[in-house]
């Protein structure tokens, strides 16, 4: 069984409508969306879910009025500023380090354990998926991407799949590393833009930081062929394998509306070019 | 004024919008980049930048000659950042939080701190805007103490815009708390749609007044527009997909040297901003009084 994970370093440059348009190319695969704090491959692959529960990942200090006197330790303690004017404890700023519980003289404060999203086991129209949805705001979103990533990997035994397909988050922080975190291969899809390549160049590193081999896509490569050339160059240059470019196409979007994979869609230019792809990418990911 | 740009998707337009505001209203205006993941208005402020500082996070140091074993710290330690195993302390700096509490609560005094860097901070001028920067280590995994660091740069005599991380969890909060505006940067796709609704559930617990730009918003459908409509979240500007704009960002330009026409667009979305501001702050001071 191979793990593929698709990220990006800047956001937007097409993760989630390729990784879409893999899901239905693949066969005997299973889908995990790792990007739970805007996770969008689901509008694609329409999940029914046959399992869901809550995800509790952290906890929070809580003050009881009644105990408190007031004496100032949790304040003096609390390193995030946390603990406002009148001793209560601000649920944003708090870290969940329960150093107030531990240094409170009254024992007037307690750590709740709390619900910071939900995670979906589902079926799809392009096969198995987990998914999750981390509550808008919260935090430990690497504990809930390795939460996905770990039930993908329990479907993917069960149904004796051979593929996982894995959507990561944008950026190169905690929940990026996350969804790198055991995968076997990563493929970053980048657009050629300057932005585009200097945070490709930021994820290329952090890849090459977990030892596994990486390629490029180069999205909308006609907005700027020159730049697409040297986001080719320096992708050769870092060991990458560069696998292909996909055209400025406005049926993705038109796609897109309909809750389609622009694959799914007739031989547009992108279509053409991401089939192309795949065929490029599959036999690399035959264990 | 302080003024942050967010908009759950990423790629929509937050760092053109941004910094373009920042160049309408010039030698007013301060720009962090407080996506520190991926910073990317210095590809098209092209900033020099004068100061340099590294950003770190308190980890522990124990000291093996007084330390007994007696596993307090492993007790305390809800990030999995050190663990007593027999007369073993093993530390993991990289879980590490900062918190401080294995080096106040050992009880031998065994415990100090070090340090891990985090990524640097850097500050400078880009033509008259005042310009500041956060660039996260790679392979480091936590943004929000460096976005703070960011953030206590916000020079309270200028408008400062601060460009924000894509998504909607704790980076974006700790980017948009304190900021007396939001701006939510999106496109009319279901995508965008589906993005900026998470991040409207985010931010509105904050009760910091919103406002949307549509970009490219001639391509996708209406339901973006529908939603602001619902919600009552002011619409400031719409702005087309213009392939100009497009490949100008390609190579580092900002919107505003691009398509200069839109300058008036962007001092019209000042203008709202600041009376969608003084009208919060007024009714504040009622609510108080």
């Amino acid at each position: 069984m191979k793990e593929l994970v698709i990220i990006s370093g800047k956001g937007g440059t097409g993760k989630t409508s390729l990784a879409g348009c893999f899901a239905y190319l693949a066969e005997n695969k299973v889908l995990a969306d790792c990007d739970v704090d805007a996770a969008d491959l689901h509008i694609l692959a329409h999940p029914k879910p046959f399992h869901e529960e809550d995800f509790r990942g952290g906890i929070k200090a809580v003050i009881d009025p009644e105990k408190c006197t007031q004496c100032g330790s949790c304040r003096e303690a609390c390193r995030f500023g946390a603990i406002t004017e009148d001793f209560a404890v601000n649920p944003i700023a708090c870290e969940g380090c329960g150093v107030c519980f531990h240094v409170c003289p009254e024992g007037a404060v307690a750590l709740e354990e709390g619900v910071n999203g939900r995670w979906f086991l589902s079926e799809t129209r392009f096969g198995p998926m987990a998914h999750a949805a981390l509550r808008p705001g919260e935090e430990n979103s690497g504990k809930l991407v390795a939460l996905v990533r770990n039930q993908a990997k329990v479907l993917a035994k069960d149904r004796n799949a051979s593929l996982i397909l894995v959507d990561g988050a944008p950026g190169v922080g905690c929940p990026v590393i996350s969804s790198i975190t055991g995968a076997d291969q990563a493929l970053i899809v980048t657009e050629p833009t300057l932005s585009g390549l200097h945070d490709m160049e930021r994820a290329l590193k952090l890849v090459f930081g977990f030892h596994m081999p990486v390629s490029v896509v180069i999205n909308k490569y006609d907005v700027n062929p020159e730049v697409a050339e040297r986001i080719e160059a320096v992708s050769a240059q870092a060991g990458a394998t560069v696998l292909g470019r996909i055209p400025y196409d406005p049926q993705v979007i038109r796609s897109m509306v309909q809750r389609h994979t622009v694959v799914e869609d007739g031989d547009s230019p992108a279509s053409i070019a991401i089939r192309e792809i795949w065929a490029k990418l599959e036999p690399t990911l035959l264990s | 004024m302080i003024i942050s740009v967010a908009s759950g998707k990423g790629g929509t337009g937050k760092t053109t919008f941004a910094t373009s505001l920042a160049l309408a209203l010039g030698s007013k205006a301060q720009l962090l980049d407080c996506d520190v993941e991926e910073p990317n208005c210095h590809i098209l402020m092209k900033p020099d930048l004068q100061t340099s500082e590294t950003i770190t996070m308190p980890t522990p140091v124990v000291d093996m000659e007084k330390c007994t074993a007696c596993g307090k710290c492993g007790e305390v330690c809800r990030f999995s950042a050190i663990v007593v195993i027999g007369e073993q302390v093993l530390t993991f700096p990289e879980m590490c939080h900062g918190c401080g509490g294995c080096s106040l609560l050992c009880p031998e005094g065994a415990i100090s701190e070090g340090s891990r860097e985090l990524g640097v901070m850097e500050t400078g001028f880009a033509g008259s805007v005042e310009f500041v920067q956060g660039r996260l280590r790679i392979g480091e995994a936590m943004s929000p103490p460096l976005i703070k660091a960011v953030k206590n740069k916000i020079n309270p005599n200028k408008v400062a815009i601060l460009d924000a991380p894509p998504g909607a969890s704790c980076p974006v909060i700790n980017t948009v708390m304190g900021t007396d505006y939001i701006v939510l940067v999106t496109e009319p796709t279901p995508f965008g749609l589906h993005d900026l609704k998470i991040a409207v559930e985010a931010i509105t617990a904050l009760t910091v007044p919103m406002g949307v730009v549509l970009n490219r918003s001639d391509i996708g459908d209406d339901e973006a527009r529908l939603y602001c409509k619902e919600k009552g979240i002011p619409l400031l500007a719409e702005i087309p997909h213009d392939r100009r704009i497009a490949e100008g960002y390609s190579r580092g330009e900002p919107l505003l040297s691009s398509a200069p026409e839109y300058r008036d667009l962007f001092l019209q979305v000042f203008d709202k901003i600041e009376q969608s501001v003084n009208t919060a702050h007024a009714a504040a001071k009622e609510t108080l009084s």
